[in-house]
């Protein structure tokens, strides 16, 4: 867990599962075009993201897709939200997003 | 197939064998998904089906692939939503690697369809399972209240 949450204390890396997300299964290439980083500092952001299981990759034909890998941090949730905290705090969640929603 | 939808990957202390009877034991499997269980006997070309806890069908499919204990391949439609139904067969790869004590397991289910409505049902589902079966193998003990989440 410790190598999740040191994965998880940089912005640059993510800012990368936040495109991810938003996108799934992208190259190298496609995750470099967006972004104002090098080549080399992308790979290596990512590198340590697949160590700490954050992104999972797989191969088609000569491309390597990047994945957000969620299971990490839904055992992080699992371990410390309780199930019966959770409808409550989803509640929460929802209204946030609705009045971030208004104002914005 | 198109690029996979998602793929999940967790790490869990215990054997590719153990790994691999988790995954096709019905008595297993009802302890850690959602109380349901897959029904197939586990050789290429045969049916498969996913039972829910209440002895419905919630989707049903062809097996692909087995190589027991390190890839198994599903055909896999769903049953009980027409509007998920009327997608067709996605297919889901389990696949598991011994990386020293503990092993690895990859789950990518994919179709080909863009924003399935399937996938996005199934993607959910995907890391309550993986968390109970990892608190399974690991401790014994499947996570609670993962029974409750298979009732709609």
């Amino acid at each position: 867990m410790d190598a999740v949450f040191k994965a998880l204390a940089d912005p640059s890396r993510r800012e990368l599962l936040d495109r991810l997300r938003a996108d799934n299964g992208q190259t190298l290439g496609e995750l470099c075009a967006r972004l104002a980083m090098t080549r080399q500092a992308v790979s290596k952001h990512l590198a340590l993201l697949e160590e700490a299981n954050l992104v999972a990759t797989v191969r088609r034909g000569r491309e390597k897709l990047h994945y957000l890998n969620p299971v990490p941090i839904h055992d992080i949730a699992e371990r410390w939200i309780g199930k019966f905290e959770r409808s409550r705090l989803q509640a929460l969640s929802d209204m946030k997003q609705a009045l971030e929603k208004r104002d914005g | 197939m198109a690029k996979p939808s998602f793929i999940y990957v967790t790490y869990i202390k215990t054997t590719p064998e153990k790994l691999w009877m988790a995954l096709t034991d019905p008595a297993l499997m009802k302890q850690y998904w959602f109380g349901m269980h897959q029904r197939a006997e586990w050789k290429a070309g045969a049916p498969w089906q996913l039972v829910f806890p209440d002895g419905r069908i919630a989707d049903t499919g062809e097996v692909v692939e087995v190589d027991p204990p390190k890839r198994l391949v599903i055909k896999w439609r769903n049953e009980w939503k027409p509007e998920l139904k009327a997608e067709g067969y996605s297919r889901c790869t389990m696949e598991i690697i011994q990386a020293g004590e503990i092993v690895r397991l990859t789950i990518i289910h994919e179709i080909d369809k863009p924003d399935s409505k399937l996938i996005e049902a199934v993607s959910g589902g995907w890391p309550k399972v993986l968390a109970s079966l990892k608190s399974l193998l690991e401790t014994g003990a499947a996570l609670s209240g993962i029974d409750q989440l298979g009732k709609a």
